[in-house]
């Protein structure tokens, strides 16, 4: 039995931990979340000089070739840093489309500029605040143009490439797009959680290709949604866990009625239980790594147990948090909104605690046996 | 990462699988109940003696136990694995775990050699079974409050008082026994530990009836029981220390589970109907399953994430416990929520008429004590809090009065 990251991922994961502590402070955080830069410049270059944009693509489109625990451990830490940049829209979503999806060459046209950071990538699905039912979609894929409106597009205002999620002839189509290409509109759209860069993009007959051949376009979706949903679930984990901890170092500095606030049971339970549904939800992480690295049967099941729990232990550590925190916590000068932000954000970003419950359940129904 | 024995452990899993094959039945499967086998019934204890003497004379009693003690002298992993394959089979299990587990560790750790020699092998082998005698009605999470009183005569104690939640008093031969001889000293330092024969003259066993209506536990009343200070462990006045050996040594079990789980809930929702259609098709309940299934999940991995500590030598820390919190409070959930599908019907508890012999029932009247046993779910969480966060201890309001001045409620 060796259900955990091997010693050379753990020096990696230490090495970001330490990098990001530097350059990922939480003034970092604030300055994109309020100013008006879409995400910080020099620490994404730094990220992509070091070669984590690259870790799980393979070395003969540009990348490390480190395979998808190096992503899983990478992603826990910029997590837990509330990274401002377009990382997980390029690398969990863009990136991971065309390895699943792509031809040889969208994949040797793509990746190679997703792994050097040169390039930014997203996936839009979105239409609007509703589910995203994939039959019922409004954006259109026809004669090689794509029309419609997808609205919030994670990074959608400083992306270059976007794999779009459209309705196509036969069934849906996932449509790469240059969005530098004319027929293309964007702007930036206010969020929750401004630390992280959303637009509304406009489509008017823009050129685009289909991702891969024809039809398997809602497979494919769904594939690259449990494939990301793994690594958001790292990150979910790792802001979980400092959530956790600054919980916990406040209740140990802050004095109520003559003692610390953490020696009152209210508090102490509290942050047992979000410890409780942290380390669950990193177990369940752990396993949909195992799943992800392996292109397991399981990696459906698994990525669905893991983002409902990083969903669930995610929020409830940034909501108690605050909690804990009491009226400092609900100022702008305390840390505390930056994470309640981005667990909110994050358990919305691939559809929401409500639709992958469901979809668990249409999985159990069908494996039937797995339980 | 991987699920893979290493070589030494996959060689010990086949040794452990082979004698398994030899001397056990296998379980029948899609049995998924596994209800706490009857410790009550003699003819159960038989089986399960004989069943322990052949696990003994294999080497896998003791498995974790050093050689001196009459054990393998091997690791927790061994432990597990040997756990593992057992838990595949119809063996009766649970009689000697609080022997094994708790009070012979104790006795070798504390006793004399003698004293291991005599009791060690003994309870290795099943020929005798022990009971712990800790619990008192006015001490239970607060177990250093107990009030069992004993009082030096010559080179014997005389003991007075009540014990309680003692699983197996009524067929034992030994117990092991905290008492206070010092009611003038702070709380924790007037304790003393001692084991006993349990058919001493002077014990009075008197079976609890649980809220299920079965009776696990006893009451067990000491009047005038003499006990030789040779059956004395640790110093007079260090019966606390003794007890935090007996505590610790709770071994780590995959812990066959007591009850109903997510599979059974899930197979009940696709046989009930509701207005449109089958339960499982239902969102409400489609949510609900999901919730235990991601926790059910998420605590076999963490085990997982334990077995793989243990693998390596390592110890693991209190952040383990964080199974018997879920647990609980999920089998509670389960059961309620079952018969909540069964609507009126769900109240029926004879076995011809309930899904899966009124199992759902039956985990609703004896989950509460999966809450409570072992320590309870505050009890828990303050340990979470304490040992794994580091958060500060509660403050004590009883820690430097003598015993004698603490205040005491209705006991």
């Amino acid at each position: 039995m060796n259900f955990d990251f091997g010693d050379d991922l753990k020096a990696l994961r230490d090495h970001a931990r330490r990098v990001l502590r530097e350059r990922c402070t939480s003034a970092v955080v604030r300055r994109v979340l309020e100013g008006p830069e879409p995400y910080d410049k020099a620490l994404w270059k730094d990220i992509a000089a070091m070669g984590w944009t690259g870790a799980a693509i393979a070395e003969e489109y540009g990348g490390a070739g480190l395979g998808h625990l190096g992503l899983c451990v990478l992603a826990e830490e910029l997590g837990s840093a509330l990274a401002p940049v377009p990382f997980s829209s390029s690398i969990y979503l863009a990136a991971e489309a065309v390895l699943s999806g792509g031809s040889e060459a969208q994949k040797k046209a793509w990746l190679p500029k997703l792994a050097s950071g040169e390039a930014i990538g997203t996936l839009a699905v979105a239409e609007g605040p509703a589910k995203a039912n994939p039959r019922k979609l409004r954006t259109t894929f026809r004669n090689g143009t794509l029309s419609g409106e997808k609205l919030p597009v994670p990074d959608g205002d400083v992306a270059d490439v976007a794999i779009v999620v459209a309705q196509g002839d036969r069934g849906i189509v996932l449509a790469v797009v240059d969005l530098k290409s004319a027929g293309v509109t964007r702007a930036p759209v206010a969020t929750i959680d401004p630390s992280r860069s959303h637009a509304r993009i406009v489509f008017a007959n823009a050129p685009a290709e289909a991702l891969g051949g024809p039809g398997g376009g809602e497979a494919l979706l769904h594939r690259v949604q449990d494939r990301a949903a793994v690594l958001f679930a790292f990150e979910q984990v790792g802001g979980a866990q400092r959530s956790l901890e600054m919980a916990r170092d406040y209740a140990l500095e802050r004095y109520a009625f003559g003692r610390p606030i953490g020696s009152f049971q209210a508090i102490k339970h509290k942050l047992a239980d979000i410890y409780v549904a942290t380390e669950l939800a990193r177990s369940n992480a752990y396993y949909g790594a195992w799943a992800l690295a392996r292109d397991a049967a399981e990696l459906p099941l698994a990525a669905a147990a893991a983002r409902i729990s990083a969903n669930e232990a995610y929020f409830q550590a940034a909501k108690e948090n605050i909690q804990v925190h009491g009226g400092m916590g609900f100022t702008w000068e305390a840390d505390c909104h930056l994470y309640y932000r981005r667990a909110k954000l994050l358990s919305l970003v691939l559809g929401s605690t409500r639709l992958w419950k469901d979809r668990l359940i249409t999985h159990l129904e069908s494996a039937n046996a797995a339980l | 990462m991987d699920f893979d024995d290493t070589p030494e452990e996959a060689e010990f899993r086949a040794g452990a699988h082979a004698f398994l094959e030899k001397n056990a039945q296998r379980r029948e499967s899609g049995v998924g109940m596994v209800y706490r086998a009857g410790n009550e019934d003699p003819e159960f204890r038989k089986r399960a003696k004989a069943w322990q003497a052949k696990k003994a004379d294999a080497g896998y009693a003791g498995i974790t136990w050093p050689k001196e003690w009459g054990g393998r002298g091997g690791t927790p992993i061994q432990q597990v694995i040997y756990d593992q394959e057992e838990a595949k089979y119809a063996v009766p299990r649970g009689l000697f775990d609080i022997g094994l587990g708790m009070c012979i560790p104790t006795i070798c750790t504390w006793g004399t050699p003698e004293h291991r020699d005599r009791f060690a092998r003994k309870a290795l082998s099943g020929e005798e079974v022990w009971c712990q005698l800790f619990s008192e009605p006015a001490a239970g999470s607060d177990l250093a409050g107990l009030r069992t009183r004993a009082e030096r005569d010559g080179d014997h104690w005389v003991v007075n008082g009540q014990k309680i939640w003692t699983s197996g008093a009524q067929y034992c031969d030994f117990g092991v026994l905290v008492t206070r001889n010092d009611f003038a000293a702070r709380k924790h330092k007037g304790l003393t530990y001692f084991f006993i024969d349990m058919k001493s003259p002077g014990i009075e066993i008197r079976p609890i009836k649980q809220i299920s209506g079965a009776s696990h536990f006893n009451e067990v009343f000491f009047t005038d029981v003499r006990v030789p200070d040779s059956q004395r462990l640790g110093g007079v006045g260090e019966g606390w220390k003794v007890s935090l050996t007996t505590l610790m040594n709770e071994r780590y079990t995959i812990g066959g589970r007591i009850g109903v789980g997510v599979e059974d809930v899930f197979e009940l929702a696709r046989k009930i109907e509701l207005d449109d259609g089958p339960a499982l098709k239902n969102e409400a309940v489609r949510d609900k399953l999901a919730d235990w299934y991601v926790s059910s999940q998420g605590l076999k991995y963490s085990h997982f994430r334990t077995m793989t500590a243990l693998s390596r030598g390592e110890t693991p820390g209190p952040e383990s416990s964080i199974g018997k919190l879920v647990n609980g409070t999920k089998l509670q959930s389960i059961a309620a929520f079952a018969m909540d599908l069964m609507e009126q019907g769900g109240v029926i508890t004879d076995p011809d008429l309930a899904p899966l012999a009124a199992a759902f029932q039956q985990t609703l009247m004896t989950s509460p004590s999966a809450r409570i046993a072992g320590g309870s779910d505050e009890i828990m969480r303050n340990i979470i809090a304490e040992r794994v966060l580091g958060l500060p201890p509660d403050i004590r309001v009883d820690k430097d009065l003598p015993f004698n001045k603490l205040p005491t409620g209705k006991a």
